[in-house]
This record gives structure tokens, C-alpha cells and sequence, in this order.
């Protein structure tokens, strides 16, 4: 008899989502559906807001990622009233975005992440979390936890406020960094490094072998990538183009200014989150695992597909290391985790470059801004994949049209796709455990965040 | 074995989540006392079954069940209802929990015109129907959780600081008393106010406010209401620093936006506002809209859509 398994919610990953698998009568996967299940409309309620409020709106899309929608809404502003920002307070946001990243792989791995892993796939669900791990692991549960929280706190000293920031204002930063607190970072984020690149080390010898299997095959599916590259075609995170990659490795570069001329959003009928597409491949969409049209992924194994090289030496050592093993463009699903270290590893690396000098530290963070009629589409590479906030204000520059493309949504399309390729590879003849269940949402929570 | 506890996050950001991860070393002590039987976030416990073939939500009966973000749709209805059934104690936890928080912004307008929109930008393909197939539809409006389920313990916060939630946490636990106080962001900020009369119009916040280099203290700054910025702090209840006291945004030299909500859980955030503003001379025509005095309160009806505003 067909019947439907309901995965709900979706776990360990942060957002709602839920997983509906339809079985035919002999018991095998008819057909798969993620839903995305609720709709806010951050794009219609900024309508009519003072542009220069909207930074301090828009975070709350994401308490995991509220950095990266104010930087980006910032940017997106400061474009609206034409006011170019301070030196020191370019490098200031891009140095809290920076340690933005940082923190939050750390977050993804040791407390959503490693409990499939170090914990297994098949154990039982009330040991297979964050507690679970720290009770099998105490030390380094306890190092994890520590180091996380000193990266966070950089942020709140730096801003105030490390959930739901107020540290981006139109023209700038709110305060300058204080030569002390330069060096205190310098000497923290020194200490982090070497904790990525222990957490790295130890994801490669001690969690990833033994799942390479699983690596291969889990979700796996063949799409394109976007992401963001300098000038020089390597790795960026805050500021640089944008590079949409085909499953065949050729690429495309644009400015984010005209990503609406490359990127397009489907809706389906089974979620309330759209759907966005390469539209510039001119091929349509289709989410077929076989066939996919217009498909293509984000977040970090995007992103270090589609950059030539990373400008750190850490980092660029792992990436040839990677490469060599997975080839360009890397496409088994599993590998977001791996990726994710590599970037990390980067963005603490890059964290400590933008402290080197101690022009960071100059008084001047504000340009004064008046408000006027404009538009402005501010990008930033949020943990989960390219961010897109674009605005036009009216004469009292008061917001008057939004669009949003918010970095989980690249995704939504791939995640249909690999869970229905992970629950044709698991659930045969209507066979399905706990664990055949939770592999299955595996293959989600390898894109998040 | 530890207090059992329940966890939900119903029309939320996860913020509020993060700032529990957030109590540091601090979270390895709550881990200890605490037993969660279900918090979506961390855990793998499933609504209709570890199988997931189930009718209905089940959520295991807890001590105490923490629910974060506002009630927006159907599912997050049904869901408040069996944490309510299921915990002793209810704590609405953060703004949207308490207040509607701002996804409450979306109170201004009607379904059909936020559909309208999200469903039209320009990058997106026209479709004849929207979605709706094995998806929840949503209410009429964003509900703070009183407005649906009786709530026992108010935690506000756009998110509530890690020392309020670690010492709502050792309260609910019984290692001590629950102290929330009645006062306001301005009753704990250091800054200068000289007093009333000065300032007649409101500047937006497009510049710097004044003080002298950045390693002034805050004590030495004048209030950012008396150098003419809109600043919600005397409307909106203190906490937000935590066991340091001083107001988060006042650190960075930003004026406060109310994401405590009201002083009084029936506060209105916007008529306080516009009374201290009126009160002290400042001419309430200088502020360039009024919705977003409501920002983080405009559940309870507080916002509605333009339309339902006439009728009423």
C-alpha cells in the first residue's frame, strides 16, 4: 500500500523545514518534497521605512547570519544615498563579517554537524546531538565551546551586540577600534587559527575516513555553483564579483549590481520559499536528479569551486589538498563539511591580514549621508551562499521597493534534489529505520548554514 | 536526571536559539541540569514519530517549555497548543514570543499583499497559483504567543542577553528567585541628560552624535535624545546588557530601537513615545514615519493593515 513518511521537522539545521517521502505500493520512493513552510515578507514590510533603519530590520531574517544581512542592507544603503564609506570602516565591516564566518563554522560543526558523524549516523537520536557529544568527548566539547565563544565575544566588543548587530550605520561603522583591542583580537584570533586548523586535522584523520562511502554517495548530484571572487579570481567573502559556474566548470563572471539579469526565482507549488535558477543559462528549470535545468549551488563547496585559489597559505594548502582529492568543481554533497573547514580556516586568516595594519584603528569610521531618491544592491557571501539585498528609496529616502535573494534559498532547489537522490539510494521495498531516516536528512543539513 | 525541558521556535530567526549557545562555558553547567526532550534546533526528536508515520504533533511532557518567535501560521498554532498541553510552565521567549517581534511588521499589510509582493519581484517567474501544497496556511496576522496560549513567564529580548536566559534558566530551575524588573533601557544608560527643552525637531540617524574621540567614555556623552536622534530607551524595558547593565546599543554610541518591547507587557511602544517626545517640546512631525516605533510590539493589534485600520 503507498503511503507517506513525514520527516518533520527537519533537525539540527537552522530554519523550518519538513521532508515528505511518498511511497508507492511495492514500498519504493515515488516521489520526495521539502517544504519550506512559512513566509515573513521582509520585502514588503521595509516598504516605506527609513532606508537607514532597514539595516537593524533586515538582520532579524537570521539570528545565525543577522552579520551578513546588515552588511549587506548597509551596503545596499550607502549606494542609495550615494555616500562613499571611510577606509577604516570598509575594513571594520569586512573585518566583522570576516569573524562572522569564523564563528559560525565553528557552531555548524561542533554543535548541528559532527553529532551525525562522531556520534554516528544510527545512534540514537537522544545521544546524537551536541549533549550526546559533549558527554562522549568532554575535553574537547569544552575547548569547542570556549573557542566559539571568544570569537563571538570579539564580535559584541567590537559592536556592541553580536545577535541582531547595530554596528553598520549608513556612511560607515558606529565606533572606532581601539588600538588595545587590535592587539587583544590579534592575539585571540591567532589562538582560533590554530584551533581551525586543528578542527580541520581532526575532521580529516579522525570523522572524514571513516565515511567516505557515505561522502560518494549520499545525496550526491551534478549541478552548477556561485559564489564570489576578487579581481584576481580568488576567494572572497565581503566584497568582489560574482562567478556562476557551470556543472562542466566553465564560468560566467558579473557585477552583483546585475545579478537580476543572471539569476532567476521559480516558485512550486509545495513551498513557500521560491526557487531561485541560473536564467542566463536559458535552459529553464527543472530539479530532475538526472537532468537538473538551471540548477546550481552556493555556500562554501560553491564557493571554493568557483575561486581559482585562496590568498591565504593555510587555506590555499587545504584547498590543493582537496582538489587534488575531489576534483574542480567538487560535487558529492557531503563535502559542504569539508569545505566549510577549509573556509574557516580562511576566514581567520583573513581576519588576522585585515588587523595587521593599524589604519583599522583610524577615528574617522562615519561619512555624513543625506537622504534622497536612488537605488543600490548591496552582496555579501553569507555563510550559506550569496546574499542580495537591493532597495530604491524615494525622495525622503524611505524605502519604496525590495528584493531580496537570501543566501539559504540557492539552495532549496539542490536540497529537493538530494534528498529525493538520498532516499532512492536508502529506502528500498519499504524497508525505512531511524537511521535510513536520519541519513536522509543528512544530506539537508550538509548545506547548513 | 535533570529538569525535563521543551523547546520550540515557531516564526523565528533562530537568534534567540544562538544566544542560549551563547552563555559559554556556562552552557555546559545548563546541559547538566537541564534534560531536553525535544528542541528542534539541537535535537532529533520528530513531531509524528521517529518513523514519521504519525497523525498528529506529539511533543513529550516537560517541566518547563520555552517557545521562541510569534504564532504565524496554522502549524505553529497547533504546535503552541501541545506545548501547552504538554508544560507545566510556558515561557515566551524573546520579542517575537512576547511581542510579535519584527516579522510583527508584516501586521501592516494583508496576506494577499505581502503574496502579491514576494511572489512579483522582478527576478521572479510568474505562476497562476500559489503555493499551498503540503504547507500550513498562514493566519490573518502575526499573534504574540498570549494572543493564542496562556503564558506564565515573559523573557523579551531581541534576543534576551545570555545572563538573562542563563538566570531565567537557574530561576526556573529553583536555584533562585526570578527577578525581571519594571524599568527602562534610559533608567540604566550612563549617558548625560541635562534636561528638558532643547532639541524641538528630531535628525535621523545619518551622522555621528558628539562626543569627544572614541575612547571617551559613555558617562561623558550626552544623551542621544538631548543631541536630537530619536532613541526608544525611555519606552522600552531595560535588560538588554545583560549583567554589565549598560543598554547594547549605548555601547556603540547607537540609539535604542525597543527590541525589549514595552516597559509593561501592555505597553504601546509608539503612544509612550510620542507622549515623551510630545512632553519634552519635540515636534512629532519631524519623525519620518511612525510604524517602525512598533518594530519589535506590533502584535496585539497593535499594526494592522490600512483597510481593517478604517473599519475599526
Amino acid at each position: 500500500m503507498s503511503k507517506t513518511i513525514h520527516i518533520a521537522p527537519i533537525t539540527r539545521i537552522e530554519g523550518h523545514g519538513s521532508i515528505a517521502i511518498h511511497l508507492d505500493d511495492a514500498g519504493n520512493v515515488k516521489d520526495t518534497k521539502v517544504h519550506y513552510m512559512s513566509l515573513r515578507g521582509f520585502e514588503k514590510f521595509i516598504e516605506g521605512k527609513p532606508a537607514e533603519e532597514v539595516p537593524r530590520i533586515v538582520n532579524r531574517i537570521c539570528g545565525i547570519c543577522p552579520w551578513h544581512h546588515h552588511l549587506a542592507s548597509n551596503k545596499a544603503v550607502d549606494r542609495c544615498f550615494g555616500v562613499t564609506i571611510p577606509p577604516a570602516a570598509r575594513k571594520l565591516r569586512e573585518f566583522v563579517q570576516t569573524v562572522s564566518h569564523a564563528e559560525d563554522k565553528l557552531l555548524n560543526f561542533y554543535f548541528l554537524a559532527a553529532p551525525d558523524f562522531v556520534m554516528g549516523p544510527d545512534a540514537n537520536y537522544e545521544v546524537r546531538n551536541v549533549i550526546g557529544v559533549a558527554k562522549a568527548n568532554p575535553e574537547l566539547a569544552a575547548k569547542a565551546v570556549r573557542m566559539r565563544y571568544m570569537v563571538k565575544m570579539i564580535l559584541e566588543k567590537v559592536g556592541g551586540k553580536a545577535i541582531h548587530p547595530h554596528a553598520g550605520v549608513v556612511g560607515g561603522f558606529c565606533r572606532a577600534l581601539l588600538e588595545e583591542e587590535r592587539q587583544e583580537f590579534r592575539k585571540q584570533l591567532s589562538e582560533l587559527l590554530d584551533f581551525a586548523s586543528f578542527t580541520l586535522e581532526f575532521a580529516k584523520t579522525q570523522v572524514f575516513p571513516n565515511y567516505l562511502d557515505a561522502v560518494q554517495a549520499l545525496g550526491v548530484i551534478r549541478t552548477g555553483f556561485l559564489g564570489t571572487v576578487d579581481e584576481d579570481g580568488n576567494l572572497a567573502l565581503y566584497e568582489g564579483k560574482l562567478r556562476l559556474m557551470k556543472a562542466d566548470g566553465t564560468f560566467t563572471d558579473f557585477s552583483t549590481q546585475d545579478y537580476a539579469d543572471y539569476l532567476g526565482e521559480a516558485v512550486v507549488p509545495y513551498s513557500y520559499g521560491k526557487f531561485p535558477y541560473a536564467r542566463c543559462w536559458g535552459e529553464g528549470f527543472s530539479l530532475d536528479i538526472d537532468h537538473p535545468k538551471g540548477i546550481y549551488r552556493a555556500n562554501c563547496l560553491a564557493r571554493i569551486n568557483v575561486a581559482d585559489r585562496i590568498a591565504t597559505p593555510r587555506a590555499q594548502a587545504e584547498l590543493e589538498e582537496f582538489r587534488a582529492a575531489f576534483g574542480r568543481p567538487a560535487q558529492a554533497t557531503l563535502l559542504y563539511h569539508w569545505a566549510r573547514l577549509i573556509e574557516d580556516v580562511y576566514a581567520y586568516e583573513h581576519a588576522l591580514e585585515l588587523l595587521e595594519e593599524s589604519d583599522i584603528c583610524d577615528p574617522n569610521v562615519r561619512t555624513p549621508a543625506e537622504p534622497r531618491a536612488g537605488r543600490g544592491v548591496g552582496c555579501v557571501e553569507a555563510p550559506r551562499g550569496t546574499l542580495i539585498h537591493d532597495y530604491s528609496t524615494d525622495d525622503n529616502g524611505l524605502i519604496s521597493r525590495a528584493n531580496l535573494i537570501v543566501g539559504t534559498t540557492h539552495n532549496l532547489g539542490p536540497i529537493n534534489m538530494s534528498v529525493n537522490q538520498a532516499a532512492k539510494l536508502l529506502i528500498r521495498e519499504g524497508k525505512v529505520d531511524e537511521g535510513i531516516l536520519n541519513k536522509i536528512e543528512m544530506s539537508v543539513r550538509a548545506y547548513d548554514p | 536526571m535533570g529538569v525535563k525541558v521543551a523547546e520550540e521556535w515557531l516564526n523565528a530567526c533562530s537568534g534567540c536559539e544562538i544566544s542560549v549557545v551563547d552563555l559559554g562555558e556556562r552552557l555546559l553547567k545548563v546541559l547538566e541540569l537541564v534534560d531536553f526532550v525535544h528542541i528542534p534546533v539541537l535535537m532529533d526528536h520528530k513531531y509524528f514519530g521517529q518513523l514519521g508515520d504519525g497523525k498528529h504533533i506529539e511533543i513529550p511532557e516537560a517541566e518547563v517549555g520555552i517557545i521562541s518567535g510569534s504564532i504565524r501560521n496554522e502549524e505553529h498554532l497547533e504546535i503552541a497548543h501541545e506545548m501547552r498541553k504538554k508544560c507545566k510552565i510556558i515561557v515566551g521567549f524573546g520579542t517575537c514570543a512576547t511581542h510579535g517581534g519584527i516579522p510583527a511588521l508584516a501586521n501592516s499589510y494583508t496576506n494577499e499583499e505581502i503574496f502579491q509582493r514576494y511572489y512579483s519581484t522582478e527576478t521572479t517567474d510568474r505562476v497562476e497559483n500559489l503555493p499551498s501544497e503540503g504547507i500550513p496556511p498562514l493566519l490573518d496576522s502575526v499573534y504574540a504567543l498570549d494572543e493564542k496560549i496562556k503564558v506564565d513567564v515573559y523573557l523579551p529580548g531581541c534576543p534576551p542577553h545570555p545572563d538573562q536566559v542563563f538566570n531565567a534558566l537557574a530561576a526556573l530551575l529553583g536555584i533562585m528567585p526570578l527577578s525581571l524588573a519594571d524599568k527602562s533601557v534610559c533608567d540604566q544608560c550612563p549617558t548625560i541628560r541635562e534636561g528638558k527643552g532643547q532639541v524641538k525637531q528630531l535628525r535621523r540617524f545619518l551622522q555621528s552624535p558628539q562626543y569627544n574621540g572614541p575612547d571617551e567614555p559613555l558617562d561623558k556623552m550626552r544623551c542621544l535624545l538631548e543631541q536630537g536622534f530619536l532613541c526608544m530607551g525611555a519606552v522600552t524595558k531595560a535588560g538588554c546588557g545583560g549583567d554589565k547593565i549598560t543598554p547594547r546599543c549605548i555601547t556603540a554610541r547607537v540609539p535604542c530601537r525597543g527590541c525589549y518591547g514595552p516597559v509593561q507587557q501592555d505597553g504601546n511602544q509608539l503612544l509612550a513615545m510620542l507622549n515623551a517626545l510630545a512632553s519634552n517640546g519635540i515636534d512629532i512631525k519631524s519623525l519620518p514615519e511612525y510604524a517602525s516605533l512598533l518594530r519589535f510590539s506590533g502584535a496585539h493589534g497593535m499594526l494592522r493593515p490600512e483597510r481593517k485600520r478604517k473599519e475599526a
